[in-house]
Parts: structure tokens; C-alpha cells; sequence
């Protein structure tokens, strides 16, 4: 952060200046004394400096404004009470020591990690069990890709809106569908055992990125593989489990990761069904997800302070979870260079 | 049963060959039940996965009274829906609002991450991986972490209730957008932009006028990513807007969803609801059905870098 702050106030106002500064300290070059034995910091490596500065200046000003003051901004606000008016009030660690005591937090949380627990495991099979059977076709693939990938293009307020309709539990199309086999469907979006797999069937809807990534790395397992298989009587559920399976491990790794920490900020859908006010309020507890309730801390309650501070928990979060992931993922994951060497 | 005649044929070719036709025969038809049940689960799930949208398109030209009766016809098919929709609510207005801000949003992103990317792939700096570490490690930063300092910015800057934190923050490029066009500018051969310096041309010119039009396919996939990813947007909109009038789409859904959604004390016209949802899903899927080739490798792409 702190380099990339001095390359940008060297960059803005005058770069002959950093020139200058830097050959009149060539002791600070040092480091970099490797490299330059193979490239002279002559007039044209400045010059390429200088332009290279030049292209990347918007990134710096907006690294800079607004992502690493804000980063700042926003820790230092997890300390304090603001409400919007008047000036932060510093509170220690009372957001925190409150965010452990909040109810609310733990709720939201516990829906959240629920949540995340059902959908990722249903997607990662639902769209690799549909990539497998489109991986199959020679012809009319791309149809079919394009019917799978369509739902993705709805904006969440109208897959919400859609589902909130299809999922009445009184004369919704699911229920209505279930009666003629002679079941009798559930509450989907009032009963508080039922919101969870009523969010996980509205995003499965959603998942045809998910499909097309392994479709992708469906079609980059080699075809020997599976004719040597065959060749030596595997059975297609022994290639698949240890061909495919090996082969498309990292699509699923970076799946997995992708799908876990979008489903921790999942909001738009959430707020529309029971984030507006008056809306659903008799499942108020089991639909509290946590970026539901950031927001209503921060722009409802303004409370900017203790929102601050749960925005750190849930990223605080997100690391330790993709950590381990990564952690677990790199035992699980089959590298094509790593088991050769 | 279809495999007989063919089976039979064998046979009475030569005794000789019976038992192997029998052999054979067997996992034949054990193919084609195969065959049929591999495509009825394609169609079926495909079916499925369409029919919220059929749901959704019957339920558009259905009178009031019917829009939950499930028909796939509608009984009494209307255009009423899509003439009132736009009486009940400044939906026109949305419309303007959700596609000048889509606009502005895709193009400043794509000119300001494709000059950066340009940037990192193109010329030798000093930190220059770190830099683009940090880049990288941006890309993963959560948002919520940012949201409310930025939100303070643009509150000091005057800008609440406009338009601008919609898509100002794209004129300083986007993380994933310049991860993805760098990896693309890395492909172009060297030598091209050698010959062209030789040739006089300036560093802009290099960026101008050969990484630019070279990239063509990376910049339109980006352009519309984030066309889409802009059209769908509720958070920011539902932070910087209060004026109905500067609404977008899916902020103007989410408040006629309230206003006629009896749960929430509305008035229970779900037609309406149905064909706004409707209606502002259509040009994501014209954008979708022109752009295909864009979205599908923009997707494959990622996960292929990751």
C-alpha cells in the first residue's frame, strides 16, 4: 500500500522528480542491483517508467481513493459511533465487544453459513451433472449451454419477484405442481425451515457459469485417457473417478472458493423477498442473512460504526474460510506438473 | 425390440456368427435405453430450467384475475399489462436511467482497466509485480469492507442522489477487468509493438492503435460484462438514490414489487410486478442472444486464469 502510495505521488504531480531522487540516492537501488546489471536504469528505462506510471494512473487514483482510504477509513470506524451527523464518536472496541453479544449477528451469521453449506455442495454436482450430460452432445451443445446460461442473464430482482410468485405456498406453480403428484408443498418463503431451500433452488436457477467453467474443463481432459481406460475395461464410473474427476479437479477447487464467497454476500435476492420493510416479517429471524443485516445497520439504523466493524467480521471470515479451503484444496486437487515431477 | 431385425439379419447370415451377434446385441439396446434416458434428462432439465421464463411470459398477457392461474395459454390473453405498466409507475424512466448508467458504466470501465492492463503488460517498472499483487489482492477484497467509507466519499463529493457512484468508480478501472485484458495484451506477439516504435509510433499510439484493435473480442467481453453486471446492480442504486425519478430497473422493480405486493400491505396487482420483471429482463437476453460467444469465453476464461 505504502509503495504504491509513493509511485503515485510520484507519478501525479511532477515524475521528473522521482528521477532526480533517484539518482541522488543510488544507494536505494541496491536491492534491485540484480536486475539491474541486465537493464542499465538508463534515460529510455525512466522514460519507460514515466509511461508505465502514465497507464497506470487511474489505478493508482482509484487504488488509492477508493479502495486503500477506505480500507483505513473503514477500520478506523469500526472503532467509533457514527450515526451520519456530527463526527465519529471513538469507542474502543465496544462494536466488537457487541457484535459477540448481538443475537441478531448470530443469527444472520448461522443462516448465512447454512446457506452457503446447502448451495455450494448443490451446485458444484447440479452444474457438473450438467455439463457431464451436455459434454456428451456432438451436435446442438451451444443450444442447450444457451438455455442453462439464459437464467443468469435476469437481473436478481426479477429471479426474485419470479420466485417469490412461484413459490407461494397457497397457488404458486411448485405447490400446484407437487399437488398433482399428490404432495403437499410447504410454506416455501414463510415457513423458517423452508427459506433456505427455497434460496438455494432461486440461485441454482443461476448457476450457468458454473456450467460453462466445466464445461471448459471438461473439454480439456485429454481423449486418451478415457480410450486407454477403456482399452484396459474401466467402467465408466471408475474413468469418471479417475480421469474426470482428477482432471477437472482445479475447475472444481476454484468453484468451490468462487461459490462460497459469493454465497456469504448474497443480498439482492434476499432483500428484495425480506429486506423491504413490512415485507415477510413472520420469518424475519430465519431470512437475517448477513450482508442483509449490514446493510439495514448502515443504511437503516446509520449505524455506521458497528456496520463497519461487521463488514470486518465478514471479511475476517471469508479469509479463514478460503484459507482452508485453499488449504484442504491443495491436498485434494491433482496438478498435472506436480505429479510428474 | 427395434435391434432384432438387425440381429436377425446377422444370423441368418451363418451360424458361425450367431453368438457373436448375440453378444453384440446386448449392449445395443442397453445404448439406446441409454440414449433415451440421456436425452430426456437433457430435455427435461432444459425444459425446466425454461420454464420460469414461459411462467413469466404467459403470466404477462393474463387479466388480474388469472395471472396465478399456472395456464401456460392464458385463458383471456391480454396486452392490457404492457400499455397500464408504464402508467403505474415512471417505468420509461427507468429504462433511460438503467441503460445511460449501464452505458457509462461499461465504457469507462473497459477505456480505464484496458489503459492499466496495457500498462502492467506492456512495460517494465520497478515494482511492478507488487503492484499488480495488489491488484490481484483487491480482486478479492469483499466489498462491504468499502462500501460505507465510499459511500461517505461520495456523500462529501455531493453526490447522493445522482447518478455518478452508479458508475464513477469504473473510470479508475476494475480489478478483474484489468486481470483478464492484461492476460489477453500478454499474447500479442512483442514483436508487433517493437516495429511500431521503430515506426515512430508513441506509447499511446502502441496502446491506440495496436492493443486496442487487436483486442477487440477481450474489450467487448468486458464492455458487456459489465453492461450486464451494471443492469442488474440493486446495492448501489439502493444506497445513492432516493428520487423515483432517477431509479433504475432493478430498484424500480423492488419498489413495485412493495407497492403491489399485498404481504406487504400493496394492492395485489401482480400483473403488473410480472410484466415489469418481464420486460427488464429482455435486453439482457437480446444482449445475451447477440454477445453469446463473449459471456461463454469471458466465463471459461476466468476459471481457466484462477
Amino acid at each position: 500500500m505504502s509503495s504504491a502510495a509513493a509511485s503515485a505521488a510520484a507519478a501525479s504531480p511532477a515524475p521528473a522528480d522521482r528521477s532526480t531522487h533517484a539518482d541522488a540516492h543510488p544507494g536505494d537501488d541496491t536491492a534491485r542491483g540484480g536486475r539491474r546489471q541486465r537493464r542499465p536504469p538508463g534515460r529510455h528505462q525512466r522514460s519507460e517508467t514515466r509511461a508505465a506510471l502514465l497507464f497506470l494512473s487511474p489505478w493508482i487514483v482509484g487504488f488509492l481513493v477508493f479502495t486503500a482510504v477506505p480500507m483505513v477509513w473503514s477500520l478506523y470506524l469500526s472503532f467509533t459511533d457514527y450515526g451520519l451527523l456530527g463526527e465519529p464518536v471513538a469507542v474502543g472496541l465496544r462494536n466488537y465487544q457487541r457484535m459477540m453479544s448481538d443475537p441478531k449477528v448470530a443469527t444472520a451469521l448461522g443462516n448465512t453459513f447454512v446457506y452457503a453449506a446447502l448451495y455450494v455442495p448443490c451446485a458444484i454436482i447440479v452444474s457438473l451433472g450438467l455439463a457431464l450430460l451436455l459434454h456428451r452432445l456432438i451436435r446442438g451443445a451451444g443450444f442447450f449451454r444457451t438455455v442453462y446460461y439464459l437464467p443468469v442473464m435476469a437481473p436478481g430482482v426479477a429471479v426474485a419477484v419470479l420466485f417469490s410468485l412461484l413459490l407461494n405456498g397457497n397457488y404458486g406453480l411448485v405447490n400446484r405442481a407437487l399437488e398433482l403428484v399428490g404432495i403437499r408443498g410447504p410454506q416455501w418463503l414463510t415457513d423458517p425451515a423452508w427459506i433456505k431451500p427455497s434460496i438455494v433452488l432461486m440461485s441454482l436457477w443461476g448457476l450457468g457459469g458454473a456450467i460453462v467453467i466445466f464445461l471448459a474443463a471438461l473439454s480439456g481432459v485429454p481423449r486418451e485417457l478415457y480410450e486407454a481406460a477403456e482399452m484396459d475395461g474401466a467402467s465408466a464410473w471408475r474413468r469418471f473417478r479417475s480421469i474426470t474427476l482428477p482432471m477437472i479437479s482445479g475447475a472444481m477447487f476454484f468453484q468451490v472458493i468462487v461459490l462460497t464467497i459469493a454465497a456469504m454476500q448474497l443480498f439482492d435476492k434476499i432483500f428484495v423477498l425480506f429486506g423491504n420493510p413490512g415485507a415477510q416479517t413472520s420469518a424475519s429471524d430465519a431470512s437475517l442473512f448477513f450482508v442483509l443485516y449490514l446493510f439495514q445497520q448502515a443504511f437503516q439504523q446509520l449505524k455506521m460504526g458497528y456496520a463497519s466493524a461487521l463488514a470486518w467480521l465478514l471479511f475476517l471470515i471469508i479469509v479463514v474460510i478460503t484459507a482452508i479451503q485453499v488449504k484442504v484444496g491443495n491436498k485434494l486437487v491433482y496438478y498435472e506438473g506436480g505429479s510428474t515431477s | 425390440m427395434s435391434a432384432i431385425p438387425l440381429a436377425g439379419g446377422t444370423v441368418a447370415v451363418g451360424e458361425a456368427l450367431a453368438p457373436a451377434a448375440v453378444g453384440s446385441r446386448e449392449p445395443r439396446r442397453r445404448n439406446r435405453t441409454a440414449q433415451i434416458v440421456y436425452w430426456a434428462a437433457l430435455l427435461g432439465l432444459a425444459a425446466l430450467f425454461l420454464y420460469p421464463f414461459a411462467w413469466l411470459i404467459s403470466a404477462s398477457f393474463k387479466p388480474r384475475a388469472e395471472v396465478f392461474d399456472n395456464r401456460l395459454i392464458p385463458l383471456n390473453p391480454t396486452l392490457d399489462n404492457f400499455v397500464q405498466v408504464w402508467n403505474v409507475a415512471p417505468m420509461l424512466t427507468w429504462f433511460a436511467n438503467s441503460a445511460m448508467v449501464a452505458v457509462l458504466a461499461a465504457a469507462t470501465v473497459t477505456v480505464s482497466s484496458a489503459m492499466v492492463a496495457f500498462g502492467f503488460a506492456y512495460f517494465r517498472f520497478p515494482l511492478r509485480n507488487l503492484m499488480f499483487g495488489l491488484v490481484l489482492a483487491t480482486m478479492m477484497l469483499p466489498g462491504m469492507v468499502t462500501m460505507i467509507p465510499v459511500f461517505l466519499i461520495w456523500k462529501d463529493l455531493g453526490a447522493l442522489n445522482t447518478r455518478l457512484p452508479l458508475w464513477g468508480t469504473n473510470l479508475f478501472g476494475s480489478p478483474f477487468y484489468i486481470f483478464l485484458l492484461r492476460q489477453f495484451f500478454l499474447t500479442l506477439p512483442r514483436e508487433l509493438f517493437d516495429a511500431a516504435r521503430i515506426d515512430g509510433c508513441s506509447n499511446f499510439g502502441l496502446f491506440r492503435r495496436i492493443a486496442v484493435p487487436l483486442s477487440r473480442p477481450a474489450l467487448i467481453m468486458v464492455f458487456v460484462f459489465e453492461i450486464q453486471a451494471s443492469w442488474n446492480d440493486l446495492l448501489k442504486p439502493l444506497i445513492y438514490l432516493r428520487d423515483v425519478n432517477l431509479y433504475t430497473i432493478p430498484l424500480g422493480l423492488n419498489s413495485l414489487f412493495v407497492k403491489f405486493n399485498p404481504v406487504a400491505g400493496g394492492e395485489g396487482d401482480f400483473q403488473y410486478i410480472v410484466t415489469a420483471a418481464l420486460l427488464s429482463t429482455v435486453p439482457m437476453v437480446v444482449i445475451f442472444a447477440v454477445c453469446q460467444r463473449y459471456f461463454v469465453d469471458g466465463i471459461a476464461a476466468t476459471a481457466r486464469q484462477g
